[in-house]
């Protein structure tokens, strides 16, 4: 099965099809997707934030990380999930919009990226950390977050 | 003038029918609207999580304030400006939604709140800054900024979706 036989399985399976012909399920998924963002880009920014040397400054990365593991947890299961119905919905698009591999590929790139590098700085002590080190970490998990969120709009335009 | 006259005197105006008919300027507003909403939003809903007694239970909340909330006022005002935009590009279309008026409704209550906030709890903020649980009015404001925020989000995610809805 190709990837196109699977996206156009996801589309036109009849719980989709179903979803699809309501007009408020579209929508009250897309408003869950963008509660989740908000939530998420909290998360997110306020320990970018530290490592840039803006925000919060007496707390370590690594209690500020800690403090916000449950909210980022939390919003990004519910990214997932609802990101997963709103593709399903229009399946056979998304599979040509450039934009939409542009969205999964930063997304994936910025997951390993936090769970991996991210993380591993942040838990390191920061007398052994340079500071260029830290902005660095924080200004490519900003930017590869921003990728994500653009091209997450991008796929909405006409 | 009634609100309606004026709607319809600034949707005639160049600039206006400009901003409506653009390519990409309109897009490239509505895409700073959604972007500055992790700034604005992220940082509000940090804010009004610490109020309620749920995140960064170590920090003060005074702290936190005085660190967080210039980047939460920088966001909205990005979003008051973007938002305005979008307005003046489709005036009339927006003063017609049910939506859109929720959420301006909504708007006016998110601001009552913070300013009820400044007037009553936030006065006496230096006896429970370190308190990983705020007093009971503290943690109202906290919960009622959660809720108007989210509402505020919601309602403004279903303007495109009037047709639908109520037509």
């Amino acid at each position: 099965m190709s990837l196109l036989d699977l996206f156009q399985w996801f589309e036109y399976s009849s719980l989709l099809v179903e979803m699809r012909s309501s007009p408020w399920l579209f929508p009250i998924i897309a408003t869950i997707h963008l509660l989740g963002l908000a939530v998420i880009g909290g998360a997110v920014l306020i320990v970018d934030l530290r490592l840039l040397g803006l925000g919060l400054s007496r707390q370590s990365p690594a209690q500020l990380a800690r403090d916000v593991e449950p909210l980022l947890r939390g919003s990004l299961v519910v990214m997932l999930a609802t990101g997963l119905l709103l593709l399903m919905c229009f399946a056979t698009k998304y599979y040509y919009l450039t934009a939409f591999w542009v969205k999964l590929a930063s997304l994936c790139l910025v997951l390993i990226f936090m769970f991996t590098i991210r993380r591993r700085l942040i838990m390191t002590s920061e007398m052994k950390v340079s500071a260029i080190r830290s902005r660095l970490v924080g200004l490519v998990s900003l930017s590869l977050w921003v990728s994500v969120v653009l091209a997450g709009r991008l796929i909405g335009f006409p | 003038m009634s609100l309606l006259s004026f709607c319809e005197w600034l949707a005639a105006t160049p600039g206006s029918i400009a901003l409506h008919e653009s390519h990409y300027l309109y897009l490239i507003v509505l895409t700073v609207h959604v972007m500055t909403l992790c700034v604005f939003a992220g940082t509000a809903v940090l804010l009004n999580l610490r109020l309620v007694g749920v995140t960064m239970l170590r920090v003060p909340v005074s702290e936190l304030m005085a660190r967080l909330l210039p980047w939460t006022v920088a966001g909205f005002a990005v979003m008051v400006i973007s938002g305005s935009l979008l307005f003046y590009a489709a005036p009339l279309d927006k003063y017609g939604n049910l939506f859109f008026r929720t959420k301006m409704g909504l708007l006016v209550l998110a601001g009552l709140n913070v300013w009820a906030f400044y007037k009553t709890a936030y006065r006496s903020v230096v006896e429970w800054d370190s308190d990983p649980v705020p007093p009971g009015g503290a943690r109202v404001a906290g919960c009622a900024g959660l809720i108007l925020l989210a509402a505020i989000i919601a309602a403004g995610r279903m303007i495109p979706y009037q047709t639908y809805w109520f037509e």
